[in-house]
């Protein structure tokens, strides 16, 4: 459904991937973690079409759209709810999710998919007439994957959703994202530092170093593959 | 630390305080030159000289102390955060009550000329200010060559008026579409810049208009500016005194006694009229997928891109919707003065709008009303002082800036349905 093959990006002089390789099928939950720094976030903003790959290609239900403008990558049926949330800090909870549906102009599902986003997320129904910046790091979190659904995407990127949040709220994050996949039938490509909830979640997986996979295979696999358990899953301590 | 310590350090920054203003006071107001005979001398002011650092020294004394107080500068500051916090609950009130007493204002017993002619002022800027409030306050996009659209606005309205004769309402519109080209024009250039950079190019951008109405002999006049602009009329009605033959005026349609005000009181509702429809227009879009689209991009553009905003398109809209109402009020200028030259759009003109906009509150739209009231008021009332009295400008500026960092009235507050909520 969507193929990245041998994606460079650069920041000026500076190389930050360096031939990635992914390949997401239709329905899968897909992950990609490693360190800060690997490029996770750049890959994701290069699909997004925010930054765009120098060489390589990105290819969505066979179109290539490296080329695309970010608007037109997110009417084909891609959505990111980016790293750090990015909440509109000023506007409301409504507002923030209006803006997600801001792009498709879908007025007439409009109502049904806002309540569907409040069902997913009851907390965000409570305080819909709340602004942004005032919510918590979870709830933000929610807000920021609910203005993404509204797009009605295809495929959901997904980048840290569990940065700095309460373990307790990441565990119902994790659970929603399960829940989009499953029932909403949206294929879901996660970026994670926080590898152990990723790999639990995931068909697949791909590890990232230095902008390039170095490897991959089913989320249960690589949970017991040494490596990763020394690099990511015990905090490096062994290695 | 210790309270006699706190004192020390406030005198300290006092005596500083004077430092810097003898240094400004001493050249700028002590030394005044004039020529007796042959030759030029200098005249020592030291007299008023040290009475202004003394007011410096103290005035400084004297906020130190009310700081140590660890209260908020109380007096203005609750009469301002009493004004606000009113505001969020009866806002509608208000802005109605402030709407009629602006509808009956001509014809209350102490409003005379001068106080419609600084009426009409204050409503100029105040439309000025809620026409860029939408390119400032609610997309973010620090416009510091507004003039340029005001100064379109007039010239077109001006050219268009002299050259065809055709009358305010035909050439309102089209002001109003060379002023959007403008912001467009402006617009694609800057699409990139952010911040300082965009400040820096448009403040370009009003200075360039300027100096191509200045060297434009043949179309602007140059700095003579363009005379004869005709009056704006009562729906065909002209404001004579003595209509021509088989021609009927406003006094003699209404059976009026001839009389100046007519005309003024016209250009009052006009102006009023114009503003009105500015502010309604703002309020309407800012609930509209492109109104949103604005503050969302104000916030946060990546995130934006993300979503599947266009940001070029997002950004023109923008430019070209708050030029349109420069251009409007340029229009409105240009019929009232009946004369336009460039020295009208100068950039302080630009410096006053977003200083409007800014000390009112980014986005709100009472504040900018408030500011221009306060701002434009300040400076008439010190009219005397004649050139002296940009420092009451200054001046009020500085006391917005300290009792009210975030503008009069800071942006709205958003409206929470459950408090209890609020409290977990």
């Amino acid at each position: 459904m969507l193929k990245i093959s041998n994606v460079e990006t650069f920041y000026g002089k500076i190389q930050a991937l360096r031939g990635v390789n992914i390949d997401i099928n239709k329905g899968e939950i897909v992950s990609l973690i490693g360190s800060n720094g690997a490029g996770k976030s750049t890959l994701l903003m290069t699909i997004s079409g925010v930054n765009k790959a120098r060489t390589g290609e990105i290819i969505f239900e066979g179109k290539n759209i490296e080329k695309y403008e970010p608007h037109n990558i997110v009417d084909l049926g891609i959505a990111q709810a980016p790293e750090g949330r990015r909440i509109f800090s000023r506007l409301t909870v409504e507002e923030n999710l209006k803006l997600g549906a801001h792009a498709n102009e879908r007025g007439k599902h409009f109502n049904s998919d806002i309540k569907e986003i409040y069902d997913l997320f009851p907390v965000l129904s409570d305080r819909k007439s709340q602004r942004g910046g005032t919510l918590s790091g979870g709830e933000q979190q929610m807000l920021a994957i609910g203005r993404a659904l509204m797009n009605r995407p295809k495929v959901l990127l997904l980048d840290e959703p569990s940065l700095g949040i309460a373990p307790k709220l990441v565990n119902q994050i994790f659970l929603a994202i399960k829940n989009i996949n499953k029932e909403k039938k949206v294929t879901i490509f996660l970026v994670e530092q926080n590898a152990k909830k990723a790999l639990e979640l995931a068909d697949r997986a791909y590890v990232l170093v230095n902008g390039k996979v170095t490897i991959q295979g089913f989320g249960q696999d690589l949970l017991k593959n040494q490596d990763i358990q020394a690099a990511y899953l015990e905090g490096g301590a062994k290695s | 630390m210790k309270p006699s310590s706190e004192i020390k350090s406030i005198i300290k920054d006092s005596l500083f305080t004077g430092l810097i203003s003898l240094a400004l006071f001493g050249p700028i107001v002590g030394l005044k030159t004039s020529s007796k005979g042959q030759g030029l001398f200098v005249t020592p002011h030291v007299g008023i000289v040290s009475l202004l650092v003394l007011a410096c020294i103290i005035g400084r004394f004297l906020i130190g102390l009310n700081s140590l107080r660890k209260k908020e500068i109380s007096f203005v500051s609750n009469i301002t955060s009493t004004i606000s916090s009113y505001m969020d609950n009866k806002g509608k009130h208000v802005a109605i009550t402030g709407v009629l007493f602006a509808i009956v204002f001509p014809f209350l017993p102490f409003t005379d000329r001068y106080v419609l002619d600084v009426s009409i002022m204050i409503l100029t800027y105040i439309m000025l200010g809620w026409g860029l409030n939408i390119v400032v306050g609610l997309a973010g996009l620090l416009d510091l060559g507004y003039v340029a659209f005001y100064a379109v606005g007039a010239y077109s309205y001006a050219l268009i008026a002299t050259t065809f004769g055709w009358s305010f309402w035909i050439c309102l519109p089209l002001a109003g579409v060379f002023a959007a080209f403008f912001g467009i024009l402006l617009g694609f250039p800057v699409l990139r810049l952010r911040g300082d950079y965009l400040a820096i190019v448009t403040l370009g951008f009003g200075e360039i208009i300027r100096i191509i109405l200045i060297n434009w002999y043949e179309v602007t006049n140059g700095p003579d500016g363009i005379t004869g602009i005709p009056r704006p009329s009562f729906f065909g009605l002209p404001f004579k005194k003595f209509p021509e033959e088989g021609e009927a005026s406003f006094h003699t349609f209404f059976n009026l006694e001839y009389s100046t005000m007519h005309r003024i009181i016209f250009l009052y509702y006009l102006i009023l009229i114009l503003a009105l429809i500015t502010n309604y227009f703002t309020l309407k879009i800012r609930k509209l997928p492109v109104g949103r689209a604005w503050e969302a991009l104000r916030e946060d553009e990546i995130a934006c891109k993300s979503l599947g905003v266009n940001p070029t398109n997002t950004k023109l809209t923008a430019f070209a919707i708050g030029a349109t109402f420069g251009g409007f009020a340029g229009s409105f200028f240009a019929t009232r003065q009946a004369f336009v030259s460039p020295e009208s759009f100068t950039f302080i003109e630009s410096a006053i709008i977003v200083a409007i906009v800014v000390l009112g509150g980014m986005g709100s739209q009472t504040g900018v009303v408030l500011a221009s009231i306060f701002l434009i008021g300040i400076t008439e009332i010190f009219r005397d002082l004649e050139q002296y009295r940009m420092i009451a400008f200054g001046g009020a500026m500085v006391l917005i800036m300290i009792f009210k960092p975030k503008g009069i009235l800071a942006n709205r507050k958003p409206t929470i349905t459950l408090k209890d909520h609020l409290n977990e």
